[in-house]
């Protein structure tokens, strides 16, 4: 349970983990905010967060992890550099969405919830980014983009990318 | 002399490039030491021409659109500066387009005009004139606007919002809440972010107005995690309206209190569900709740509890500054008001069209829509979200009306209109519609969770011709128990996509597949 002779980096996640939790913790159902703020400084909820969270907020650390699992936007594992997001909903299937989706997975050489082997992309699935009349539509990180196809997300993937992304 | 130009700052226009088109403006102007103001407006809904890019003239606004980032240079060339209209690109006063002048905009009639975050754009619009109203009645009295207005939810279950208040209204506590569900989790519907992204103000008037009605110190917009650009707006302008006096301890210097906050959902379609948004607000999993209680009486960490849509509370304060009667002589029977319906998928000029109750559906599709993106015949419509069925031929003159739509087991739902042309393998929407279900499900009943993942099973088994008739007979029937045995819409309403592809597209389910058939 305990860890006896932490690692320095441990010393510094968990002081940096601390503060966050402080700072949320008071809040009227603090859980949600507190895992944002998490996952906004990290990009994922680093598993020694669970315990910490579980303390402060007087939970388990199984209920901490339930939550945590519950939610599609919440990660345990760091991303690539940036975060491709396909929308899989109908407005968008409606405009070609199922064809985009089969390019991107084949041009990054990832399914959903991978990433790249070079870190640059991690691939996930979301059920509409409210961008219906203009489909298909992308989320790369915050921005989102509209009228995608396979020619665009070639062209957006090399801008984004520091090296040509391989295809496989 | 300052030119004024409007370049939209929403989502939508900004996944079409506005943002260069703004740049490169910028840059044009410079280059030609034109002096201009750039206005980052909202949109005004007609999204198959943004960016459209608006200049003020003596003669009133000039829009051009759709404006790509590479069409500036010449649009500059061919005169845009001056609002010369000889380019392509020119469409005149767009308010005189039939796309906007043929709509009832109440809810809607500031979006496109002004800067988002202007308190001053929003006061000189008629904003907060709502609130202004409201404080000058009783809680009773804002209630009894808000019932004589014949508002129903506009989330989709189109509950009497007058009703729900008035129950919150009524029942005693220390602490009570306005719950703001912005979770617009159904595919094809925007009309929320809208609201959000061009007029947050409006939304903040309507929840402090709630506020006033049932007594309620602090709200909550629960807002989903996929729309970010509506929480830097909303977050922005709640920090403005405080600092004017329009949100805090004590509003206008009425002496009431109304403190407001946006709390981010985490990617989960059911948090839209109100009870299940409750728990996840309170920081739980997002596992629906049994009713009753209702929310109105026991919500929010157990207190009495408005929750509303985003468009029910954006419809208040119209309400309250003219009146409820204005609002409800628009409309037909039971539905009064306005529906925001949005135009999504293959569609040739998808957006926004706020219209009383009553058009009918062609009407919408055709005259507004212009038919398919693809220009190839249109064979479906998906009214009402994921769980909303959909809707041969043979039903698109029915009028968008909550009982009209009720009678032959559609949704209305949040208004959102999605359509497909003759390319689309129905067989594989009836897959989705279960396979959403059990990405998404809350697992806290069995016919969702379980009946979910069985029923991509028996839809790929009848799309391979495996025993497809048994497996038919088995498909009806799950559908079926998951209807009549779900604990809310999720499991409840899932089949109804399904119902109606096996109704009205059966040889798209039946016939065999290539490959997997996904």
């Amino acid at each position: 349970m305990s860890h006896p002779t932490p690692q320095p980096a441990d010393t510094a996640l968990a002081a940096q983990l601390q503060a966050v939790i402080d700072q949320h913790a008071a809040r009227p159902g603090a859980m949600l905010p507190l895992l944002h703020a998490i996952q906004a400084q990290h990009g994922y909820i680093p598993d020694a967060a669970v315990p910490m969270i579980a303390e402060a907020l007087r939970h388990t650390r199984a209920e901490v992890h339930g939550i945590i699992s519950f939610y599609h936007h919440f990660r345990t594992h760091p991303p690539g550099r940036h975060v491709i997001q396909v929308c899989r909903a109908e407005a968008c299937q409606a405009v070609g969405a199922r064809a985009l989706e089969a390019h991107v997975k084949s041009a990054l050489g990832v399914d959903y919830h991978e990433t790249t082997a070079n870190r640059e992309f991690t691939l996930e699935p979301v059920y509409c980014l409210g961008n219906c009349a203009c489909g298909p539509s992308l989320r790369v990180d915050d921005e989102i983009h509209g009228r995608m196809d396979a020619a665009g997300f070639d062209r957006l993937t090399a801008q984004l990318s520091a090296t040509v992304v391989e295809v496989k | 002399m300052t030119t004024t130009i409007y370049v939209p700052c929403d989502t939508t226009a900004r996944s079409l490039g506005a943002d260069a088109v703004a740049a490169r403006l910028t840059r044009a102007a410079e280059r030609l030491g034109v002096d201009i103001q750039l206005k980052r407006n909202g949109s005004r809904g007609l999204f198959w021409l943004e960016p459209l890019v608006e200049i003020e003239t003596a003669a009133g606004r000039v829009a051009y659109g759709p404006v790509a980032p590479t069409d500036v240079d010449a649009l500059v060339d061919a005169g845009l500066f001056e609002g010369r209209q000889e380019h392509g690109l020119a469409l005149g006063d767009i308010e005189a387009h039939p796309y906007l002048a043929r709509q009832q905009r109440l809810t809607f009639s500031r979006i496109g005009l002004t800067d988002p975050l202007s308190l001053e754009d929003y006061t000189t619009r008629q904003g907060f004139d709502g609130l202004k109203q409201a404080l000058a009645l009783t809680p009773q009295g804002i209630v009894d606007e808000v019932k004589a207005s014949g508002l129903r939810g506009r989330g989709g279950a189109a509950f009497p919002t007058g009703i729900k208040w008035q129950t919150v209204h009524d029942t005693p506590a220390a602490q009570k809440y306005i719950v703001c569900n912005a979770d617009e989790g159904d595919s094809g519907t925007f009309a929320d972010r809208l609201v959000m992204e061009c007029d947050p103000f409006m939304l903040i008037e309507g929840m402090t107005i709630a506020g006033l009605a049932v007594g309620a110190t602090q709200g909550y917009i629960y807002l989903r995690s996929e729309y970010p650009l509506a929480q830097t707006m909303l977050d922005e302008a709640i920090v403005r309206a405080e600092a004017a006096g329009y949100l805090g301890e004590n509003i206008l210097d009425s002496g009431h209190a109304f403190h407001l906050e946006v709390r981010l959902g985490a990617g989960a379609y059911i948090c839209g569900e109100e009870t299940s948004l409750l728990e996840s607000l309170e920081g739980k999993r997002g596992l629906v709740r049994a009713k009753p209680p209702l929310p109105a009486i026991e919500g929010l960490f157990g207190q009495p509890t408005v929750v509303n849509n985003v468009l029910s509370l954006a419809a208040v304060p119209f309400i309250l500054d003219q009146g409820g009667q204005a609002y409800a002589d628009y409309g037909m029977g039971k539905s009064r008001g306005t529906l925001a319906l949005q135009l999504a998928g293959n569609v040739a000029r998808g957006g926004l069209v706020e219209l009383a109750f009553g058009t009918t559906l062609r009407e919408l599709m055709e005259s507004f829509g212009g038919g398919t993106r693809s220009g190839r015949p249109l064979k479906a419509v998906q009214v009402g979200g994921p769980l909303g069925a959909y809707l041969p031929q043979s039903q698109w003159d029915t009028p968008l009306d909550y009982e009209a739509f009720a009678a032959f087991g559609g949704v209305v739902g949040h208004g959102g209109v999605v359509m497909f042309d003759d390319s689309v393998d129905m067989g594989a929407q009836a897959r989705f519609a279960m396979e959403f279900c059990a990405v998404e499900s809350c697992g806290k009943c069995t016919p969702c969770r379980i009946g979910a993942v069985r029923g991509v099973e028996v839809i790929d088994r009848i799309r391979a011709g495996d025993a497809a008739d048994d497996n038919l007979v088995l498909l009806a029937d799950l559908c079926e128990t998951m209807v009549d045995g779900s604990l809310c819409a999720m499991g409840g309403m899932t089949p109804f996509p399904v119902q109606s592809v096996m109704k009205h597209f059966p040889d798209d389910l039946t016939r065999p597949q290539a490959e997997g058939g996904r």
